[in-house]
């Protein structure tokens, strides 16, 4: 196969894995959400913790639709297969999105019709399903799901439809499986720490800081449990590999992602320091009393440790979409991608991307040198 | 017969859920467009002069803004990703061309959007005044770069091109990124889309400023919003009659049958007059039955004006639908039309072609697998049985060739079945969708929506312009304070603007029906294979919560009206 296009196969799924681990990071908006009330005992604590994290939806928000339109045009097939099969997953992530799009603005306002606490609560399931049902859909990138994709039936005027769903739950069938349901709570979970690392980190608060600190530890002790009990799994589970020279998938191979993570030294470095990161990030946020910037350390190696396990899921010819039903129709970044020309042009866009995180890098740091406090909230401002 | 019932009402579904979705991203998205403009102008006049006036002025906007943004995101989320749960097979099919400006919108314009508005709303205190102007200029510039990737992927939809089919992959897949970027149709509708949500922005600022005239609230505050307003309302009509207008031309070269149906045109002919208004005889069930077309019917005054918006001649020939579904007229391009009996058997001829390619691959791959078996085989029978030391090499060989020559022939059968479903697949190709269509009718949009919702586009946005010519006048004269009539008429045009852009739409994706991608694939083809009473449930679990957030936001946006700017006129 023509080199290039093999490079930029991987350079596409290095993109689309970048922006899932950013999606995982931005998540503690979600974190910051869930923990509405088990933070904030009263309605200023509240109103800082909503417009602290919550100032932040917009980004966890496009990083989703960015992930959808890059999936889509550099992995067309899974966007057509997943979003067309898992029908029912898919539909209620979407769902908590738009409770969590109006929320933020519509529960403090007047007239709001349904009450700040409706809201509110919208955002509390913003906060637990987005994460736990984002993480459980990424789940059956390694345990796979019930598809078919046959290409040829667009010749069937009868039945034109190229990828088909094999179960009658159309997606909902992944909540059965304990391995995607446990990395759905380790998303879940972590959210939340990052969360209270940022809460640390933004707000100018001592009460909220002290809890912040004490309610760190449990959730850090709930996401460690999930993590490695997937993770364990994940390294001895089998894997769907991929012949490169015929591009047919070979049957569930033992330990793949284990090897993927050993003939990858790479990825398997990326991970090591997104973990040490996570770990550094939290312990001396709990150790010290006045250290606040756990959430860059959590945060970046939130980024890595996502991002590698995506390429591990994906690169090393493995198949990043596994087929409980048919092996054969299992996507892989090769047989699911868009043609050559359009992954080069769409390259040449990625190029402005370092632009983009540079200015969101800049304005984000302009909004947060002052920290949220309780005078701001109080302030005839724009708040939530 | 049942599963074809269930499969046409998935179709129906499917396209009720995206209409429905559409519709209300619609209702939020003009405002964001024309009232991000309005409240960036009113920005700048403070960055100028520094009166604290303009800065109160803009935030009061800015608020209003920011209430209908939200709603405006969460539906547009929806659209994107129905793209892959409604529509999987269009997804795949094209998603090597379409799904690039969706992603190059992510990339380029929501995230400017997103990282501004933040700055926009939480950033009055906390950073300059002029990075502060810099980023309301920027939120909306990053919408309106986000409606020209989206308004080019739909355009393409209408218009495809710069594309070629790949056989292999079993989809289209993109030869030129310019040209799907900067089609003539992409750039027209991107333009004219816009124009439309200048208007209603302009209009809502205006009919809300009108209000508070009316109450005799904030006095200062309404006349200076409307004599911004006024302005950018009447420019932003001009260029929409010119882009529309180019839209026309547009329609007539690439989607003759969506005109004729905007027209109620069943005939067509030489200097064809353009319908002014007129109401569709309900007996006419048939395009081709004697019936008339109108019940009643008053043409434009210019005589064969839409053989001239069409073609820009008088005595252009526009076609009807029954000329479009008989053929044998000759085009603009000096072709004879097919009839839609040889275009449904050409795009039959073209989905067969494709059938036989593959399967010939298919055969070519076992073909190719079964020689070198049985080549192995006898060599190795040579290997083993006939072995003599001085012939081994020349035998072997020798078996060898009898194992390819053994398949020659079936080889070349292969080739040759391949090479010509590929040749027949292009020279159809541009017919592809119609193997899908059964009887001609299908092809034609359902056309009293289309007719209607044409002249409602067209005789609000001509009242529009007047009343944004009136505005200009008497608010540029500073007489507009005392006009009661224009101040609720003007007030009352929310809703006129408003219905004119979704009558808009509906002339655009109504008047092509049935296709999904302009005679390459039709939305029966382009379906995810669900049941219809998934897509029936999410319908309406869409159509409550949208309905509901709708409500909750209409309430919100008036009690924040009714509280005002709160401007301290005294000190101003």
């Amino acid at each position: 196969m023509d080199a290039t296009y093999t490079f930029l196969q991987h350079y596409w799924w290095l993109l689309v894995s970048l922006l899932g681990a950013l999606l995982v990071f931005l998540m503690f908006v979600q974190g910051g959400q869930s923990l509405l009330f088990t933070i904030g005992k009263n309605r200023i604590q509240q109103k800082m913790l909503l417009n602290s994290t919550g100032r932040k939806w917009e980004f966890t928000f496009t990083t989703l639709v960015t992930f959808g339109g890059a999936f889509f045009a550099s992995f067309p097939l899974f966007y057509s297969t997943s979003f067309g099969g898992a029908y029912w997953v898919w539909i209620l992530i979407l769902l908590c999105f738009v409770l969590q799009a109006v929320s933020y603005e519509y529960q403090a306002k007047h007239g709001n019709l349904l009450g700040k606490k409706t809201y509110q609560i919208f955002l509390i399931i913003n906060g637990i399903l987005a994460p736990v049902l984002l993480g459980a859909a990424v789940g059956t990138f390694f345990n796979g799901a019930n598809f078919i994709v046959e290409k040829q039936n667009l010749t069937n005027l009868a039945n034109p439809v190229i990828s088909s769903w094999t179960t009658p739950w159309h997606g909902l069938e992944a909540a059965f499986v304990i391995w995607n349901v446990l990395l759905g709570l380790a998303v879940f979970f972590l959210s939340r720490v990052l969360a209270l690392l940022y809460f640390v980190n933004n707000i100018d608060d001592d009460e909220i800081q002290k809890k912040s600190r004490k309610r760190l530890i449990i959730e850090t002790v709930l996401f460690l449990v999930c993590f490695l009990t997937f993770f364990v799994h994940l390294l001895v589970q089998d894997g769907f590999a991929v012949d490169p020279q015929t591009n047919m998938i070979l049957p569930p191979k033992p330990y793949k992602y284990l090897h993927n993570f050993i003939q990858m030294p790479a990825v398997l470095a990326v991970l090591l320091i997104g973990v040490v990161g996570v770990l550094f990030g939290i312990g001396k946020t709990i150790l010290s009393a006045t250290w606040k910037k756990g959430i860059w350390f959590a945060g970046t190696g939130t980024v890595l440790t996502v991002l590698a396990l995506l390429l591990c899921a994906g690169w090393n010819n493995t198949a990043y979409y596994p087929s409980l039903t048919d092996f054969q129709s299992s996507l892989t970044i090769s047989n699911s991608c868009s043609s050559l020309f359009t992954l080069k042009t769409m390259a040449y866009v990625s190029i402005l991307i370092p632009l983009v995180l540079a200015y969101i890098v800049y304005a984000w740091r302009a909004l947060d040198r002052h920290k949220i406090t309780g005078k701001e909230m109080e302030e005839n401002e724009h708040t939530y | 017969m049942i599963a074809e019932i269930d499969n046409i009402s998935l179709i129906d579904w499917s396209r009720a859920q995206f209409a429905l979705t559409a519709f209300y991203h619609w209702l939020f998205v003009p405002l964001t467009l024309g009232l991000g403009i309005v409240q960036a102008v009113m920005e700048t006049i403070y960055y100028k002069t520094g009166d604290e006036f303009w800065k109160k002025t803009a935030q009061f906007w800015m608020k209003l803004f920011g209430i209908n943004f939200a709603i405006g995101v969460a539906t547009g989320l929806i659209l994107e990703f129905e793209f892959g749960t409604n529509w999987s097979n269009y997804s795949w099919f094209v998603g090597d061309i379409f799904g690039a400006p969706l992603a190059i919108e992510g990339v380029v314009a929501f995230f400017m959007e997103a990282t501004f508005i933040a700055v926009m709303f939480f950033g009055w205190n906390k950073v300059s005044k002029g990075f502060h102007l810099t980023s309301t200029w920027l939120t909306i510039a990053g919408a309106t770069i986000s409606a020209f990737w989206i308004l080019v992927a739909n355009g393409w939809m209408q218009y495809p091109t710069g594309m070629v089919f790949n056989p292999d992959t079993v989809r289209n897949e993109m030869g030129s990124f310019w040209a799907v970027a900067f089609s003539p149709v992409a750039l027209n509708k991107f333009l004219h889309t816009v124009l439309s949500g200048w208007i209603i922005g302009a209009m809502f600022v205006a009919g809300i400023s009108s209000w508070y005239l009316l109450r005799k609230r904030e006095v200062k505050f309404a006349l200076a919003s409307i004599k911004v307003a006024v302005a950018f309302g009447l420019i932003a009509c001009f260029l929409s009659i010119w882009t529309g207008d180019g839209s026309a031309s547009q329609v007539a070269k690439q989607q003759p049958m969506k005109l004729a149906a905007m027209e109620g045109l069943y005939e067509g002919g030489e200097g064809v007059n353009l319908v002014g208004a007129g109401i569709l005889n309900p007996s006419k069930k048939e395009y081709n039955d004697n019936e008339e077309a109108f019940l009643f019917k008053i043409d434009v005054p210019i005589p064969k004006f839409l053989s001239y918006l069409a073609f820009g001649k008088f005595n252009a020939y526009v076609p009807g639908i029954k000329n479009i579904i008989e053929g044998g007229y000759t085009k603009p391009d000096g072709s004879i039309a097919l009839s839609a009996e040889e275009k449904i058997a050409r795009g039959k001829l073209a989905i067969n072609a494709l059938a036989n390619y593959k399967t010939a691959k298919a055969d070519s791959v076992l073909l190719e697998h079964k020689a070198d078996s049985i080549k192995n085989a006898l060599v190795l029978a040579a290997e083993t049985e006939n072995y003599t030391e001085t012939s081994e090499g020349d035998t072997i060989t020798a078996i060898a060739l009898t194992g390819d020559e053994l398949f020659a022939e079936k080889k070349a059968a292969v080739h040759a079945k391949i090479a010509d479903s590929r040749q027949q697949l292009k020279e159809n190709f541009a017919y592809f969708g119609y193997g899908y269509i059964k009887e001609p009718k299908e092809l034609i949009p359902p056309l009293g929506l289309t007719f209607y919702a044409f002249r409602v586009m067209v005789i609000l946005g001509g009242f529009l312009l007047l009343l944004f010519a009136f505005a200009t006048y008497f608010s540029y004269k500073n007489k507009f304070e005392t006009k009661r009539w224009l101040q609720w008429t003007c007030l009352i045009s929310i809703f006129l603007a408003i219905f004119a852009g979704q009558a808009g739409w509906v002339v655009a994706e109504v008047g092509r029906q049935p296709w999904a991608i302009q005679d390459i694939l039709p939305t029966s083809a382009a379906i995810s294979k669900l049941s219809a009473s998934s897509v029936q449930l999410t319908f309406f679990i869409f159509l409550v919560l949208f309905t509901v957030l709708l409500i909750a936001e209409l309430k919100i946006l008036t009690s924040a009206i009714k509280k005002g700017p709160q401007i301290n006129e005294n000190k101003n």
